[in-house]
């Protein structure tokens, strides 16, 4: 009875998206009031139904209803609960259906916030999201049924979730980087919204900024979660894969950022307006093109969901419609008007312009070598060949490289005009200085030089240095003056920081880390680096859905001594074997030890890694978003409906 | 800025998804690119599946020289099953020598798999971790390899072995194979 009333609801979803995506449209177009108010009423129905729908398949998996086929592929009677409601994003029905209220919610949200804007502009905005929900639920529905029933003979035991799956990383690394994927359609429901009215101004970037912000924000926690995940779960060490999915959520991160920044200049300035609708339909357009990638095995990768042409078809059409049609629109509406705005030089204008040219290449660089062995395939009439890691790596270290120079000019460069004197006089020692303790820090630590670490640590210095040089001026010093600072200010400052913070995680952990397999009896050493390793025991313990080989390891120097459990484990109801490596995190390095095989004189191989900086990866991950956050509690995003709640309480209480 | 360079987005998305629905049409998922293809076979060093209590013997890459396929198989994967037979047929019918590759598997029900089903396997590698799955590119069971005589891939199978895939695909390079070991071994002879 649930699941079918999680259908209906799945159904009335669709319908009202529909109405949505239709009434207020009208509404618009022809000036009736009522009819672009419901836009209000709809959204919340909408999400309404949406967490029915999602509420009925997670009580599906909680109460082990394996009638419900997808509960039955997906799930265990033995899965603790946690992974039980986890197991409801575990395969594509059941994520797509998060990805549906996920939608709903970000609907609900602007819906909620944005009362204060002009009612023809929101209402065309909810329309566009209601147009892109209606097309969500309808995939859902047709293609990809989570409440289908296996009837008439259920199984009595579900075949359980994929082992790699049954991990707190990965219970929420599907919903936060779907928050961010979908929250790009706001930027796009906005961008469409003002291709429709015509009215491309500073207002409507303002409007769309803190929305960007917030999903771009939630797409680099979400991406850094994936990544994060992979290290610690798949058992190798690595943390990024230039793998197509990982790729498919990278390329929207890089065209939100241009977006992020192209959208400061269309509001301050007025300029790039053209420029910034097209970056905001290329983000949302990615982020759908990744759900193909992803959902319908065009490309083949190792997150890849359940092959399924239909999906894959149906998920194309959609792209087509959205993305062919707003591309289309832009084309046409799109106004020619050369922005008068004038700038010249160094200016801010221009350093923002550099940096949306290299994040936009970037984008491309990656889009090409993700769809390349595709072009290939179908140019020779069937070749075969993968693009890996070589390609990626050159082409796109020598692009952060540039845009990291530029980024530590970025701030000292003032709107319009900034003369080159001033920027070198303000920068010149800070370069320097980041220059000589870049060669001379690593040098210090390490013993060792390795020139790759050398740029990597000047560049990060640089942009951290010119950052609180610029933040040490604007506040004068005193830390009075830093109240007078903007939220925005703050935001931009914590942002670059985290980038510089992910740049030499990335260059010193790819430079300087240490991995060696080993086999090992027990009370055998091994030396890796400084430290010694020594196997203590392989104990045989039980979780509560899988026996494990538990090896105990301790390991010695680095001034201290304590004991690591990496973990082999054999999942009961699928047999399957998993490696849970043990690691010991640090902020300077991660010790990380997995185990191998078993040998035949009771030893073990087990694979070793020291990993230096690699923490920094994701904290400065973690630190962008925090910068995008921040600049949403700017309190200029706020004033404009304070002053018309003022207006109408002014206007209320005169009558 | 004209208002034709306008449609430049346009354009190449159209572009964009010509790709993808040419890709999406001619892929077919069981022939996946393979760089390893003219590649030696990854260095491993891993225990063979040895029979119930006895210690398990170690093998690695030199103890794989061809012709001879290497295939991926697991008890979980239920399209290895319906492959079993096939090979079994294929080693019986064409003298081929088959090697396993146990992938992520437990050795218990392996060896069970193997007593029931027949064993069509010169011997088996044990790949619990998927150590030598991930250097292979293995991206689900049953994928198949078949390695030349100096111990280089010279094909790779995504998907099940079936007879169609044997007699068209694999079987001529096991000819090729045949006929270039012949030839080589001419002036000796």
């Amino acid at each position: 009875m649930i699941p079918e009333l999680g259908h209906f609801a799945l159904i009335l979803v669709f319908t009202l998206s529909l109405m949505l995506g239709v009434i207020p449209l009208i509404g618009a177009a022809r000036g009736y009031q009522a009819w672009m108010r419901s836009a209000f009423t709809l959204a919340a129905g909408v999400a309404v139904f949406a967490l029915l729908a999602f509420g009925c398949l997670v009580y599906a998996f909680v109460t082990d209803d394996f009638s419900v086929r997808y509960t039955a592929t997906n799930s265990n009677s033995l899965l603790p609960i946690y992974y039980k409601v986890a197991a409801v994003w575990g395969a594509h029905e059941g994520s797509f259906l998060l990805w549906i209220l996920i939608a709903s919610l970000w609907t609900l949200a602007v819906a909620a916030f944005s009362r204060h804007l002009p009612l023809a502009m929101i209402s065309r905005v909810l329309a566009v999201m209601g147009w892109l929900a209606a097309g969500f639920a309808a995939f859902s529905l047709f293609t990809s049924n989570p409440f289908e029933r296996a009837l008439p003979i259920a199984p009595s035991e579900g075949s359980d979730l994929n082992p790699l799956l049954q991990d707190f990383g990965l219970t929420i690394h599907p919903p936060i980087l779907y928050t961010g994927y979908v929250g790009f359609s706001v930027a796009f429901a906005f961008a469409l919204a003002a291709l429709m009215t015509g009215r491309l101004d500073a207002a409507w970037a303002r409007w769309s900024r803190p929305w960007t912000n917030a999903a771009w924000a939630f797409l680099s926690v979400g991406i850094a979660l994936g990544s994060w995940w992979a290290y610690y779960e798949l058992g190798w060490g690595g943390w990024w894969f230039w793998d197509p999915v990982e790729n498919a959520s990278f390329m929207p991160w890089l065209m939100g950022t241009a977006l992020v920044h192209s959208l400061a200049v269309t509001e301050k300035r007025g300029a790039f307006k053209s420029w910034t609708v097209l970056l905001a339909i290329g983000a949302f357009s990615l982020s759908l093109l990744g759900a193909f990638i992803v959902r319908s095995g065009v490309l083949t990768s190792v997150h890849a969901f359940a092959v399924d042409p239909k999906r894959g078809l149906f998920i194309l059409a959609f792209l087509v419609i959205v993305v062919g049609g707003s591309l289309t629109l832009y084309a046409v509406r799109v106004p020619l008007i050369r922005s008068r705005v004038h700038f010249e030089g160094w200016s801010r204008e221009v350093l923002l312009l550099v940096n949306n040219v290299l994040l936009v290449v970037a984008m491309a660089c990656v889009l090409l070598g993700t769809l390349y062995p595709l072009a290939y395939e179908a140019i020779t009439n069937g070749g075969k060949i993968s693009v890996g890691p070589p390609y990626f790596n050159s082409v796109f270290i020598p692009l952060m490289v540039v845009l990291s120079l530029a980024l530590g000019v970025g701030p000292s460069t003032r709107w319009k005009r900034t003369s080159v004197e001033y920027l070198l006089r303000k920068l010149v020692a800070v370069f320097a200085a980041s220059v000589v303790i870049g060669v001379a820090l690593p040098l210090l630590i390490s013993g060792a030089f390795k020139w790759q670490i050398a740029v990597g640590s000047a560049i990060a210095l640089w942009i951290v240095g010119s950052h609180l040089q610029d933040l040490w001026q604007q506040s004068g010093g005193r830390l009075s003056g830093l109240r007078r600072l903007t939220a925005g200010y703050f935001g931009m400052t914590i942002a670059h920081i985290g980038f510089a913070v992910t740049l030499i995680g990335i260059v010193v952990t790819s430079h300087s880390s240490i991995e060696r397999d080993v086999r090992l009896t027990n009370g055998a050493s091994t030396q890796l680096g400084a430290l010694t390793f020594t196997l203590v025991a392989v104990d045989r313990v039980r979780g509560p859905n899988y026996i494990a080989d538990r090896g105990s390891v301790r390991i010695d120097g680095d001034g201290t001594s304590y004991v690591m459990f990496p973990e082999k484990r054999r999942y009961l109801s699928g047999g399957n074997v998993m490696t849970e490596a043990a690691i010991e995190p640090g902020v300077t390095r991660d010790v990380y030890v997995a185990m191998g095989e078993p040998l035949a004189d009771g030893g073990w191989t087990l694979r070793l890694h020291y990993k230096p900086l690699v923490r920094w990866v994701w904290v400065g991950a973690l630190l962008m978003a925090l910068g995008g956050v921040t600049a949403v509690a700017d309190a200029r995003y706020r004033r404009l409906r304070v002053r018309r709640d003022v207006a109408i309480r002014a206007a209320e209480s005169g009558a | 800025m004209s208002r034709a360079s306008l449609f430049i987005p346009l354009t190449a998305f159209v572009v964009i998804v010509a790709l993808l629905y040419a890709g999406f049409s001619l892929n077919d998922p069981h022939q996946l690119p393979s760089a390893l293809i003219g590649k030696p076979f990854p260095t491993f060093d891993l225990p063979a599946l040895s029979a119930e209590g006895s210690a398990a013997a170690r093998v690695t890459q030199s103890d794989i020289r061809g012709p001879v396929l290497v295939n991926v198989w697991a008890t979980w994967c239920p399209t290895c099953r319906a492959e079993h037979a096939e090979l079994l047929r294929i080693h019986d019918e064409s003298g081929l020598r088959i090697i396993g590759i146990n992938y992520k598997d437990n050795p218990a029900q392996a060896r069970l798999w193997l007593a029931q089903l027949g064993n069509p396997y010169e011997f088996n590698v044990v790949d619990a971790d998927g150590t030598l799955g991930v250097d292979l590119g293995v991206y689900g069971a049953p994928e198949s390899f078949l390695i030349d005589a100096s111990g280089t891939i010279v094909y790779k199978r995504v998907g099940d072995v079936n007879r169609r895939v044997w007699q068209e695909e694999i079987k001529p390079h096991v000819d090729v194979l045949a006929k270039s070991a012949a030839a080589a071994g001419a002036p000796h002879g």
